[in-house]
């Protein structure tokens, strides 16, 4: 159990890395709160059942942790994209790709 | 993502469920069913769902039946899987040195009709594969899209991302 919970915690923080190198590698904001939302939240989701298989008497405050941080963690990237959008901040396209020429 | 679209005074089935909701939570929190714990948390639930009435009509929207726990249950499962799902394809695309990405904005409408449903495909859109909500306007979500692979119906290609959530999503909520 101690083995496969730290397993998980490496897997976890391997995942929180990744959100972190999408963060610097993606162009624009909207394609960076992808990289980040999605890889922290799994990221997080697993430290947290990693902790819950090491202390198996922590598991029904993790769970209460863990699905709190479902419900509000797109809700807080959507919002931010939201307020990005109406602000006017166009997404990035591939230039050539993009028929309309903007870069 | 607008919680004041439904503003009529929440009904007891509403009422009743968001003290449920605020109890569980009273009970993971404290991970204890001693009787003084259990009154207390009764008293923080019921003064908590008091002063947000008005808001507890976020739980109108969900279907109760006998189907309810198998519908949710089938839900997060499919729920997780694209999680993970998204994750592999969002570590490709981060590591590799093409950066193989083609976004683009998009937009659908969902026949979810209560602000919950809505709430929750908006949420599962954002956790899954190469899709982040950008906005939620009555029916039509506005979408970014990764990765929109040149010479595709983005009508057809965008519809799908959003049939598979609907259908596990309409088993509870409307």
């Amino acid at each position: 159990m101690n083995l496969l919970g730290s397993l998980l915690l490496v897997v976890g923080a391997l995942f929180c890395f990744l959100g972190a190198l999408g963060l610097w590698r993606m162009p624009d904001v909207y394609n960076r709160i992808q990289a980040g939302t999605k890889a922290v939240t799994l990221g997080t989701l697993t430290t947290l059942l990693g902790v819950a298989l090491i202390q198996p008497g922590w598991w029904p405050k993790l769970l209460a942790i863990g699905g709190l941080l479902l419900i509000t963690n797109p809700i807080g990237s959507s919002v931010i994209a939201r307020a990005l959008l109406r602000a006017g901040v166009d997404p990035w396209h591939r230039p050539e790709a993009d028929k309309r020429g903007t870069p | 993502m607008t919680p004041h679209s439904h503003s009529a005074a929440p009904t007891t089935a509403t009422t009743l469920t968001a003290l449920l909701v605020a109890l569980l939570l009273w009970l993971l929190l404290t991970g204890s069913l001693d009787g003084q714990e259990l009154f207390i948390g009764l008293l923080v639930a019921v003064v908590t769902v008091l002063l947000a009435r008005r808001r507890s009509a976020l739980f109108d929207g969900i279907i109760w039946s006998s189907q309810l726990p198998g519908a949710v249950l089938l839900y997060l499962g499919y729920f997780l899987r694209a999680l993970v799902h998204a994750n592999l394809d969002m570590a490709r695309r981060i590591l590799s040195p093409a950066l193989p990405i083609r976004p683009a904005l998009v937009q659908v409408r969902t026949e979810l009709t209560s602000p919950l449903g809505r709430l929750l495909l908006a949420n599962s859109i954002t956790l899954t594969p190469g899709t982040l909500t950008v906005e939620v306007e009555d029916a039509l979500l506005t979408i970014h899209w990764i990765d929109v692979p040149p010479d595709t119906d983005i009508d057809a290609a965008t519809r799908a991302i959003c049939a598979d959530f609907e259908r596990y999503l309409r088993g509870f909520v409307r």
